[in-house]
Parts: C-alpha cells; sequence; structure tokens
C-alpha cells in the first residue's frame, strides 16, 4: 500500500482511499425493504418486546423470528430489528453475528448439528460427520461446515454443521436435528436419518416433538408456539436419564425419610442495631 | 444417642419423579407435593427462606459451589438506594460445558420443580420478575418450561396476588442462540439485555448491579431446582445426605466409557469408585485411563483418583474442581493430546474475543495441538504450551480462558509422556480414523 501524497495536516492534498475501496451506504430511511416482514410479523416483535422490563432484551428471540420469516438473518432482518428496537443496525449485526445459531445463509428446511466435542467425538461423533460431510457433498467434495445440500428452503434440502456439546453426553454421539435429540446415534443410523430427511420423511426425535422444519423451529424459539400443550409432549426420558433412579428402585435406595410436616422455618435474623 | 445413619449410596430427590408417567405435567407435580413447599415459603417471611437456605448449606450447582443463602443475602433490601430498586431472578439454564448434562434432563422431566423454585426464591428476594435463560439448542426444554409457566399461571402461581399473599411474580423463558460464553453469569446477563454474550468487569458483582443494573440473583438450575424440597424437608433434612461443607443430593452424570452411561443422584462425596460400580464398571472391560469430575474445563482425573471423594473439598484437595459433576470418563483407547486439542478447539471457538489472553492463547494452542496431533510437534510444544495457559491462567477476563488452560496443564502433568512420545515418535495419534476427520471437524 502506498500512503497518499503530501501530509494531511497540513490540508494540502486532497486524501483518497485506494480506487477499489467503493462504499455502498445502506438506505436508513424509509419502509422495511423486505416485504417478508409482514403485518404478523411486526405484531409479535411488539408481543416479543411486552414479555420484558427494557425492550432490548427483546432481541435474540427477535432473531430467532427473523429466522423464522427468512431461514437466516438477512440485512432486512437487521433493519427490521432495528427499527423496531430503535436501536442502530450496527448495534444488531454485532449481535446477529456473535451467536452460532444465526445463520448469514439461507439453510436448508432442515439443520442437522453433529456433536463433535470430545466425549461424542471419542465414541463416533467425527466419523458421523464426517461421514455425513461425504454423503451430502457434491462433486466430489464433502459438504461443508455450515453448507447445504439441496436447494435452500426446499422440501429436503439439509444445512450441515458441526456442534460444540449439546448437553446430552450420557447419550453420546447425538446429532440434532432441528433442535430436536437424536441420541446414541452410529455412521448408519446418521445415514438412514439424513436419507430419510432428503426424501422429504420426518422421522421422530429420540426426545423431543414431532420433527417439523428449521423455519417452524425458530419461530418456537422465538416464544410462538403452534399449540404448546401438543408440542411439549413427546418423549423426553431414555433409558439412560433415569438409569440412577431405576437403580436406585430396584435396590430400595431413597432419600432419607423427610419429617412428615414441613418443619418451622428459622427464626427472623436479629435485626441489625 | 444414636450414629447419624449413612443414607443410601443413590438418593433421588431432584430425580424422583422422573419415572412417572407425564412426569413434567402440573398433575403430576401436584400429586407429588408439589406447590406445597411455596404454600410453607408464602406464609413465612422472605428472610426467614434466606436463613433457611443458608442453615441447609446449599452450594451453588452451576460449578462455583458459592453458598446460595449467602449469595441471597447479598441482594440489598429495604427504600432506600440500590434497595429500591426493583429485583431480578435470573437462572442460568444455559448448559453447555462439555460434559454437563444434568440441567436438561431435569428442565425436561420436571419442569415444575425449577418454576416452584423461583417462585419461592423471588419471594425470597424480593423479584417481581425472574427469567429463565434456556439454550436455545434445548429446545425441548424450552417447550416444556414454557407448558409448565403456563399451568402455574392458570393455578395461581404466578402473576399477581400468588395464593392470595399479595406477592406477584412473572417468569419469562428465554432461549439463547448459542453461545457457551452465555453461561458465564454476567455475560448472561449482558446476552438477556440483548447484547452480545461478553463477560462484565467484576466488581460490580450482579447482586448490586446484575439485570438492566439492578440488584439479580443468578443461580443455575439445579440448585433453584432444589429449594422446594429444601423448605418441605427442612434444612436437617438436606444435611443428612452429603458432607458438612457440602451437603445434598447431586446429579452425577456419567458418559463415555462406562457399561451404563446416565443420570446418577448420590449424596454429594461419593466416589468415582462407587459410582463406576453402579454404572457396570468400565464399558467392554476396557481400563480407565482419565476423566474429568466436572466438565472439561475441571483439570482431568487418572485412574489413581477413584477415591477421591466428589465433593467441593474432596475434589479441589485432590487438584481438581467439583465443576458441575460431569464425569466423562475415558479408556485407554483414547490419545490424550488428541481429547486435549478437541477441548482446546472448544474453548477456541466459544471464547468470546473480549480479553486478549484468552482469544489469542486459546488460537495458538489450538495451533500448537493441531500440528502436533499431525505428528509435526517440536520438542519446544509442551514448555511452550505450559507457557501460554501460564499467560492465560489468572489473567484472562473471566473463567472461560482459565477453563482452557485445565486439560492442558492437567494432561500435562500426568500424561507428559505420551506428548513426549508422540512429539518423537511423530506418528498420527494411535486412532488415525478420528484424525482423519479431525481437519473437517474443525473447519
Amino acid at each position: 500500500m502506498t500512503l497518499p501524497e503530501g501530509n494531511p495536516e497540513m490540508n494540502s492534498a486532497e486524501v483518497t482511499g485506494p480506487d477499489e475501496v467503493v462504499w455502498h451506504p445502506e438506505a436508513t430511511e424509509g419502509p422495511i425493504a423486505s416485504p417478508a416482514f409482514d403485518e404478523v410479523t411486526r405484531q409479535r416483535a411488539k408481543e416479543i418486546i411486552a414479555r420484558y422490563p427494557q425492550s432490548r432484551s427483546a432481541l435474540l428471540p427477535m432473531l430467532h423470528l427473523v429466522q423464522s420469516v427468512e431461514n437466516h438473518v438477512s440485512q432486512a432482518g437487521i433493519r427490521f430489528c432495528s427499527e423496531m428496537l430503535e436501536i442502530t443496525t450496527a448495534e444488531v449485526s454485532a449481535v446477529a453475528t456473535f451467536y452460532t445459531m444465526y445463520k448469514r445463509n439461507p439453510c436448508g428446511e432442515h439443520l442437522v448439528s453433529v456433536c463433535t466435542n470430545t466425549l461424542c467425538a471419542a465414541m463416533g461423533g467425527d466419523a458421523i460427520y464426517a461421514r455425513l460431510q461425504d454423503k451430502l457433498g457434491s462433486e466430489g467434495r464433502p459438504l461443508g461446515h455450515e453448507e447445504t445440500a439441496g436447494e435452500p428452503g426446499t422440501p429436503g434440502s439439509i444445512t450441515l454443521e458441526h456442534a460444540e456439546c449439546l448437553a446430552a453426553c450420557d447419550l453420546a454421539p447425538v446429532i440434532q436435528v432441528n433442535y430436536e435429540y437424536f441420541d446414541n446415534q452410529s455412521v448408519d443410523s446418521a445415514e438412514e436419518l439424513v436419507d430419510a430427511l432428503r426424501r422429504g420423511e420426518k422421522p421422530h426425535p429420540t426426545r423431543g416433538a414431532p420433527l417439523t422444519d428449521l423455519r417452524t423451529v425458530e419461530l418456537e424459539l422465538a416464544g410462538f408456539h403452534p399449540d404448546l400443550a401438543a408440542v411439549a409432549e413427546g418423549p423426553s426420558i431414555a433409558p439412560e436419564t433415569v438409569r440412577g433412579a431405576v437403580l436406585a428402585d430396584e435396590r430400595g435406595w431413597t432419600a432419607p425419610a423427610r419429617p412428615a410436616e414441613h418443619p418451622a422455618l428459622p427464626p427472623l435474623p436479629e435485626a441489625k442495631p | 444417642m444414636t450414629e447419624p445413619t449413612r443414607p443410601d449410596p443413590l438418593t433421588p430427590v431432584l430425580t424422583r419423579r422422573w419415572q412417572l408417567d407425564r412426569s413434567w405435567s402440573i398433575d403430576t407435580y401436584e400429586r407429588t407435593d408439589g406447590y406445597t413447599a411455596l404454600r410453607t415459603a408464602l406464609a413465612a417471611q422472605p428472610d426467614q427462606l434466606i436463613t433457611l437456605v443458608k442453615d441447609s448449606g446449599l452450594r451453588g450447582r452451576g460449578g462455583a459451589g458459592f453458598p446460595t443463602g449467602m449469595k441471597w443475602s447479598f441482594i440489598p433490601q429495604g427504600p432506600t438506594g440500590a434497595g429500591a430498586k426493583p429485583k431480578y431472578l435470573v437462572i442460568n439454564a444455559d448448559e453447555g460445558e462439555p460434559g454437563t448434562c444434568k440441567d436438561i434432563p431435569t428442565m425436561m422431566a420436571d419442569p415444575h420443580s425449577l418454576i416452584e423454585g423461583c417462585i419461592i426464591t423471588s419471594y425470597a428476594i424480593r423479584a417481581n420478575f425472574c427469567a429463565i435463560y434456556v439454550r436455545g439448542e434445548a429446545l425441548h426444554c424450552i417447550r416444556r418450561l414454557r407448558q409448565a409457566v403456563a399451568e402455574a399461571y392458570a393455578k395461581g402461581y404466578l402473576g399477581t396476588d400468588i395464593l392470595g399473599s399479595g406477592f406477584a411474580l412473572d417468569i419469562v423463558v428465554h432461549a439463547g442462540a448459542g453461545a457457551y460464553i452465555c453461561g458465564e453469569e454476567t455475560a448472561l446477563l449482558d446476552s438477556l439485555e440483548g447484547r452480545r454474550g461478553q463477560p462484565r468487569l467484576k466488581p460490580p458483582f450482579p447482586a448490586t448491579s446484575g439485570l438492566y443494573a439492578s440488584p439479580t440473583v443468578v443461580n443455575n438450575v439445579e440448585t433453584i431446582a432444589s429449594v422446594p424440597d429444601i423448605v418441605s424437608g427442612g434444612s436437617d433434612w438436606f444435611r443428612s445426605m452429603g458432607t458438612e461443607k457440602s451437603p445434598g443430593p447431586k446429579i452425577y452424570s456419567l458418559s463415555g466409557h462406562v457399561e451404563r452411561p446416565g443420570q446418577y443422584e448420590a449424596p454429594l462425596g461419593v466416589t468415582l469408585r462407587e459410582l463406576l460400580e453402579l454404572a457396570g464398571g468400565m464399558k467392554d472391560g476396557i481400563p480407565l485411563k482419565f476423566w474429568t469430575p466436572g466438565g472439561s474445563s475441571t483439570p482431568l482425573f487418572t485412574a489413581e483418583h477413584l477415591d477421591v471423594p466428589l465433593d467441593f473439598e474432596g475434589a479441589a484437595a485432590a487438584g481438581s474442581m467439583l465443576g458441575t459433576t460431569a464425569v466423562q470418563i475415558f479408556n485407554e483407547t483414547v490419545s490424550v493430546p488428541w481429547a486435549v486439542m478437541k477441548w482446546t478447539e472448544f474453548y477456541k471457538h466459544e471464547s468470546c474475543g473480549k480479553c486478549t489472553p484468552c482469544r489469542e492463547g486459546t488460537y495458538w494452542l489450538v495451533q500448537i495441538l493441531e500440528r502436533m496431533v499431525h505428528g509435526r510437534g517440536t520438542v519446544e510444544d509442551v514448555e511452550t504450551m505450559l507457557d501460554i495457559c501460564d499467560n492465560i491462567l489468572g489473567r484472562s477476563f473471566c473463567a472461560l480462558g482459565d477453563g482452557a488452560t485445565s486439560p492442558i496443564t492437567s494432561a500435562i502433568k500426568y500424561f507428559r509422556q505420551e506428548f513426549l512420545d508422540l512429539i518423537a515418535e511423530q506418528p498420527a495419534v494411535a486412532r488415525p480414523d478420528q484424525l482423519a476427520q479431525m481437519t473437517g471437524a474443525s473447519a
């Protein structure tokens, strides 16, 4: 890089940047650019804001809401949040780029997350991820992290990612599809799972609600469940979850017996002088 | 006078409802004494509850083990100054420490125990707003909690004038968006305020300047889910489990190369030898090589630590930490440098970037470890890593950086020769199948 001629402090020469840098300031006036954020979405954003003592706390759920509309966080989505919360687009972008669940490119119908943290990796997670990369890749190139097989958003399209610990280590190795748990996976079972998703099927997760798609799930994360009482059902207890409790029953082990009545609470502490 | 009897090897308290039909529903919860502790609590003065929890000796279950009642007592009360501000309760349900998998089953199987604990705790600290910050990937927990909150509102356990007490509370179940650092309490608060999840300088501590710069208690799920049982059982009952300084039951999460991995709720102070017996021993009889007592941020243990009491004091005295009692068990087939590399890749990915020692340190540690595991280590590498760790530990902004050094320094302490042999022989690690995938997995 060559410095512009002249001494800037003398104001003797106009300081210009290199030619190739072209700055396109984004329009910040006028109505929201994307028609995707319709009145329903705006109303939902207002509902989110109303949940919190201070409006900016709504930003994380609102970015989930944006993803439910666009299947990723676009510039238009960032502007939408900025306008709803009356903060700058820079402030929204700073947040949107910090968190791994906010995707910068349009995602598939499903998001497949393979845990490759140490314990899952040692139990087979690395092999599963590698197999799925090969399987979903094309033209001899394995699919990369956060890349999509198929046209994003179309039925059967899959975005693949390796994930950090998904907090199901007793069920390792684990995969999530749209954040629903598929436990105790193997290379073969993971391959079958992905095959089924590609065919447009929706296998039931080991724990969680019936599979939908990523956009529906992002709407749920934003706080809008199609039918909360219904989706809160579904299997959630794996044999591993209750191993200790079952063993205790078998052996007749219990916690020490509690008093028959709730014990009296301790007296109030002495008032400070 | 009789000696106090030793409790049974397993003491299901938090896990006692998990096998029941639809254990997550309010019907099941109420049928098994649910929400009776709330009635007892609301009939008492808030300060009595703080004293009760102090007397019980309950210590935070999120890793640090801070006395819970003491934390609550730090909240300023009174009509003037900080005491006049609104107070908040924030539940840290951002479970993501590698190996840790106790809060997610708790929230799925028995969400009402957490909700009841939140109401009692909010009453004790005089908070009228409570947020449960759940990691976004724990979708089904979020549904269960929201359904539980809806059920609790319908029954009058939440909202205005709860059970005629005049006490009002709203609970919001807030979904995170994928950032391990948000498990750090001040980063969690920033995240909950709609910002990047980066830790804050302390002091001021959340007790005086937390959410929205107001007095805030941040507690872990397992801690607060224990509160209804302490109210209904009393502090003496709670102390009949565990040890003098680490009382109560604790969910130990066994994972990895063990015959029957899973959740085992035992009195604090149980040993890995005892837990392994309960879990059917090592998988396929292949001997134990190394393990974490409480997640990857707690220094590794080896087979020589089988009899270390797994309570806060015992784990610390043996050179590690109790952490989250996430017992990850690895057998002899696993390469230590490989495992350390994987963990370090995790810390590098999750470092928030705010402070230089952690951001740069984890980056360079990954460079060294990946090169070493690929068979291109140099004789200086071990000392270089120790030097980098020395520059991170105690010098990073929050505990994430400190935690990143734990697997490395402890692995070198117990397995230095394995690192030196790897460097000398320049092979791929013992499990080339894992190695072959490494590049892709760290892309």
